[in-house]
């Protein structure tokens, strides 16, 4: 079994459009969205939710107020600026004016050791959901993190687990993962292990600039990287310099998709951008043939 | 007046929007951009700004003195990071989990452990023109984004009367809350598409949740469908810019360069959606 990852180290590159094509192009897979914070796969891939699970992902101090005395220990303690008091300045304060803001405790627990009462414990706390469903395509295992909740990374950790179980079990040949954007904690958790990863990049100096970091982090990860570039025709001439540059590096790259109006279109129906296998005989979109190409290589290269 | 930029999901043209409105307001008064998108900071392949100040930031990880330990786990007990095991009498910590929370140091019971700063990440400050500028920048490998948001924001200058435009990170968790918290108002720009109407919905929870006052920005108008306006129109959300579809527009975002100056229509599109923000940020 193989894992690929698509990632674009940046949003908005066509990157979703390009998974939802490789739902319908490849065979027995499991199809993962790891973009937990902002998960976009469903609107193309139609999931009927079979099994939902809730993710406690972090804890969070709660302050029992009867058992405070005031003494503003855990206040001093605490290094992200999570508590405060109601009435600033004052030393010795009324129980009950003691203040926990859940969006800046990082569940560290410090306060809760500090405490001489005893009058501060920790919480699980209900970070997002996980989903296993069924799609036209295969099963998809996706996610939803609560809004300002952290800990993506472990929420994507748990995504991967259970997409690599469900293809055990299966003896499915592909998973196919929808990474999230950017170089930090879930793209990290998303990218260690997997076979290959397809960074989506286009023609813009921003994002040859998002591509660069990304093989970064995969070169970091000893991860195999391919690129592939999205919309080239924005900017024949930067297509090519990012050609260039990934020759230059040792890079595999997977083939270049046209700006295509049907891609928006076919997005704007809600429906993956590449036709099935059954009705390929038809006038074929160009974007949509060159969707078929990459494909074509990056499963030659994955075996 | 701070102003921040954010949107569901990058590639709604977050950056765009911040970077004009930088560029239209900037001949009239004081202006400060931060770009606290610290994975992917894109805003000065637009400004060009010329970097005087390079700052690490640092956070304060254990050091333990092997000759002071004595092995009784205590470390291990209260990290709630698994950043230090205590394994026997090793003790073993592994920097890159450590959120630098410090309990570790304060409850060792012999004074074994002692701090010292790991670099994660830099903030950088300059001017591109009359604007002025700062950007934040993990290093590659760190997963720990919200402190250097909050090294970056810590550069904010609230003193003077000027305007301080943060575009913030794509998504809705905790490195898109640190940009957005404490903001005056808060600009999310979305597509007219599925993806973009599904991102903003998102992002409005995040706003409301945050109680800042906001509007959007609906970029690539034309294109796509009018799912995202009669979204808006039913939850009373004011749509302050559109902003409309035209490859001119995307060629000219792709080789770096800036709207405002080569088309002139939407310096003025920009200064109306400044009044707006004036007068829906007193509003609200
Ligand atoms: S400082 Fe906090 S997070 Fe870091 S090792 Fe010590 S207890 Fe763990
Ligand atoms: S708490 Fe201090 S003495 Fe105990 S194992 Fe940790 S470093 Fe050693």
């Amino acid at each position: 079994m193989k894992e690929l990852l698509v990632v674009s180290g940046k949003g908005g590159t066509g990157k979703t459009s390009l998974v939802g094509a490789f739902a319908v192009l490849a065979e027995n897979k499991v199809l993962a969205d790891c973009d937990v914070d902002a998960s976009d796969l469903h609107l193309l891939l139609k999931p009927q939710v079979r099994e939902t699970k809730e993710f406690y992902g972090s804890k969070k101090a709660v302050l029992h107020s009867e058992r405070c005395n005031g003494c503003l220990v855990c206040v001093d303690v605490c290094r992200f600026g999570a508590i405060s008091v109601g009435r600033s300045g004052r030393r010795s304060v009324l129980q009950g004016e003691i203040r926990i803001d859940p969006v800046s405790c990082e569940g560290c627990a410090v306060c809760s050791h500090a405490c001489p009462q005893g009058a501060i414990t920790m919480a699980e706390n209900l970070s997002g959901h996980w989903f296993i469903s069924d799609t036209p395509y295969g099963p998809l295992v996706h996610a939803r993190l609560g809004v300002a909740e952290e800990n993506s990374g472990k929420l994507v950790t748990q995504v991967r687990r259970q997409a690599r179980s469900i293809a055990e079990e299966r003896g499915s040949g592909y998973i196919i993962t929808d990474g999230p954007p950017g170089i930090g904690c879930p793209v990290i958790s998303s990218i260690s292990g997997v076979d290959l990863a397809l960074i989506v990049t286009e023609p813009t100096v921003a994002g040859s600039h998002d591509m660069a970091r990304i093989l970064e982090l995969a070169r970091h990860f000893g991860v195999n990287a391919m690129v592939c570039i999205n919309k080239y025709d924005l900017d024949e001439g930067r297509t090519e310099d990012i050609e260039r540059y990934c020759r230059r590096e040792g890079i595999r790259l997977a083939g270049r998709i046209p700006f295509d109006e049907e891609v928006v279109n076919a997005l704007a129906r809600g429906a993956p951008a590449v036709m099935s296998p059954a009705g390929a005989g038809r006038t074929e979109g160009r974007a949509s043939r060159a969707m078929r190409e990459v494909w074509t290589e990056v499963s030659s290269r994955l075996g | 007046m701070v102003v921040a930029i954010a949107s569901g999901k990058g590639g709604t043209g977050k950056t765009t929007v911040a970077v004009n409105l930088a560029l239209t307001l900037s001949g009239d008064m004081p202006v400060q951009v931060v770009d606290c998108d610290v994975e992917e900071p894109n805003v000065h392949l637009f400004l060009r700004p010329a970097i005087e100040v390079s700052e690490e930031v640092t956070l304060p990880v254990p050091v333990v003195d092997k000759t002071l330990c004595n092995g009784c786990g205590r470390c291990g007990e209260v990290c709630a990071f698994n950043a230090v095991i205590a394994i026997d009498t090793q003790v073993m910590v592994f920097p890159e989990l450590c959120h630098g929370c410090g309990g570790c140091t304060r409850f060792c019971p012999v004074g074994a452990i002692s701090e010292e700063p790991r670099g994660i990440g830099i903030v950088e400050c300059g001017r591109a023109g009359r604007i002025e500028f700062v950007q934040g920048r993990v290093n590659v490998g760190n997963p720990l984004v919200p402190p250097v948001v909050r090294a970056v924001k810590a550069k904010i200058d609230r003193a003077r009367p000027k305007v301080v435009i943060v575009d913030a990170p794509p998504g809705t968790s905790c490195p898109v809350v640190a940009s957005v918290k404490d903001s005056d108002f808060c600009v999310l720009v979305t597509e007219p598409t599925p993806f973009g109407l599904n991102d903003l919905t998102l992002a409005v929870d995040m706003a409301r949740e945050l109680d800042v006052p906001f509007g959007v920005v609906i970029n690539r108008s034309g294109l796509g469908n009018k799912d995202v306006l009669a979204y808006c129109r039913c939850e009373k959300i004011p749509v302050l810019l559109e902003i409309a579809f035209d490859r001119r527009y995307a060629a000219c975002y792709a080789r770096g360069g800036r709207l405002v100056e080569e088309f002139p229509e939407l310096r003025e599109a920009f200064r109306g959606l400044w009044r707006r923000i004036g007068v829906l940020a007193k509003a609200g």
